[in-house]
């Protein structure tokens, strides 16, 4: 085959290739994780976090404003504690609750965040006061039949 | 006891064998290595190389992604919908793809397409006895047929790898949001929430990069020490590619515990 013409075609492979990483790193991934975006951390305790992993979303109001950053356990408070990397731009009242929901019936877990009325934002470092723990299935199966066996007994 | 005898012999000799031949393997590649820096100087030689093993391999590459997205999207979306959770057909195709299948399989056609083709180059070279007129010559054979081939072998195979896992991504969006019509939003949002760069994508490549130099050793290699008959060449192609189907499973095998377990 002619040079000029093995060049194109080598130069098409190239051009190629490189388009379909970017279409893989664009289209199929998600930017944010490319880019670190700038972020504040908040820290929150929780009885059970249940199936939370790191990386789950920060949902406030459905839209994902953050990511869970640590999942660790306190030997003082004997609880988990929970580190939370939300994004800058979004900005919550400090007396905000966070609890542990689940997407769907059996979906992944994730922090949903229920803002408060207090004047002063949350800032980098702080601790969320008001938690609640995530719904374990098989606790509210137990306590369920639990109160099914109660009402026979009373009958 | 004689049989006895006769078979430890046999098992000690085809120790010995093949623990010489990785060594005759290494030093090989290492002499190959150590003058790659005719790639730099002359990099048309090099052009030439990647052309032969990834233009060529491009329409079987583009094909059987296409064809494999396919088959992963209408597959996926047979089981999902049991679930009810068919948007996340997108996350199934793109994450087997760009973890697994897109270098495995890629590496796999990338072997038995260009990896047989540099033996064969390699080995009809050395039975018509060009190598030995270039030594002759004061060329060094290692350093202007085997170097580019093996550089264009390792530059084409992420970038193959790329292009089989983007067609196959392509390939189960047509039949499941084109054919089928699951919502394409939920598609492309549920995969893009699950694919993290780092982790997968960036990992396959990784995969794709060591797949690449794994294929293009062992085919240059096998090449090199073919017997230099008809046979002989017959038998360095198969090996070639025997060899690297294995090299690549017990590779990606590998690769994967290291990459996808433990703590994430």
């Amino acid at each position: 085959m002619e040079r000029s013409n093995v060049d194109l075609w080598v130069g098409v492979f190239v051009a190629f290739g490189i388009g379909a990483l970017l279409f893989l790193a664009l289209k199929a991934g998600n930017v944010d994780s490319i880019i670190k975006s700038e972020g504040y951390k908040v820290s929150a305790e929780f009885d059970n976090i249940g199936g939370l992993k790191p990386k789950a979303p920060v949902k406030s109001a459905g839209v994902i404003v953050g990511r869970v950053e640590s999942v660790t356990f306190s030997n003082q408070s004997l609880r988990a504690v929970v580190r939370l990397n939300l994004d800058k731009q979004f900005q919550f009242p400090a007396d905000s609750s966070v609890s542990i929901l689940t997407s769907g019936l059996l979906g992944d877990q994730f922090v949903g965040i229920d803002p408060g009325g207090a004047l002063e934002n949350l800032e980098d470092g702080d601790r969320v006061r008001i938690t609640q723990s995530a719904i374990v299935l098989e606790k509210v199966i137990g306590q369920f039949l639990y109160g099914k066996m109660s009402e026979k007994d009373t009958d | 006891m004689t049989f006895f005898r006769q078979i430890l012999s046999r098992l000690g000799r085809a120790t010995i064998n093949s623990i010489w031949r990785l060594g005759e393997a290494s030093v090989f590649m290492a002499r190959v290595v150590s003058r790659s820096s005719i790639v730099l100087r002359r990099p048309r030689l090099l052009v030439a190389e990647i052309h032969f093993a990834g233009v060529l391999s491009l329409v079987i590459i583009i094909v059987s992604g296409l064809f494999v997205g396919l088959v992963l999207g209408l597959q996926g979306y047979e089981t999902l919908k049991r679930y009810g959770s068919t948007g996340a057909v997108g996350t199934l195709v793109a994450l087997s793809l760009v973890r697994e299948l897109g270098p495995v399989v890629a590496a796999l056609l990338f072997a038995s397409r260009a990896g047989s083709a540099i033996t064969a180059k390699i080995g009809i070279m050395k039975t018509t006895e060009q190598l030995s007129a270039m030594e002759m010559m004061a060329v060094d054979p290692h350093a202007r047929v085997v170097a580019p081939m093996f550089w264009g072998g390792f530059i084409s195979m992420p970038l193959l790898a790329a292009i089989f896992s983007a067609m196959g991504i392509i390939g189960g969006y047509l039949i499941t949001v084109v054919v089928i019509g699951v919502d394409s939003g939920a598609f492309w949002s549920q995969m893009q929430s699950s694919v993290d760069f780092h982790h997968d994508i960036l990992n396959g490549v990784i995969k794709s990069v060591v797949f690449g130099a794994a294929v293009s050793a062992i085919a240059v290699y096998e090449g090199y020490a073919s017997v230099p008959t008809a046979e002989g060449v017959s038998r360095a192609v198969t090996r070639t590619v025997v060899t690297s189907a294995l090299a690549v499973l017990a590779l990606d095998f590998v690769l994967t515990a290291f990459m996808f377990t433990g703590a994430h």
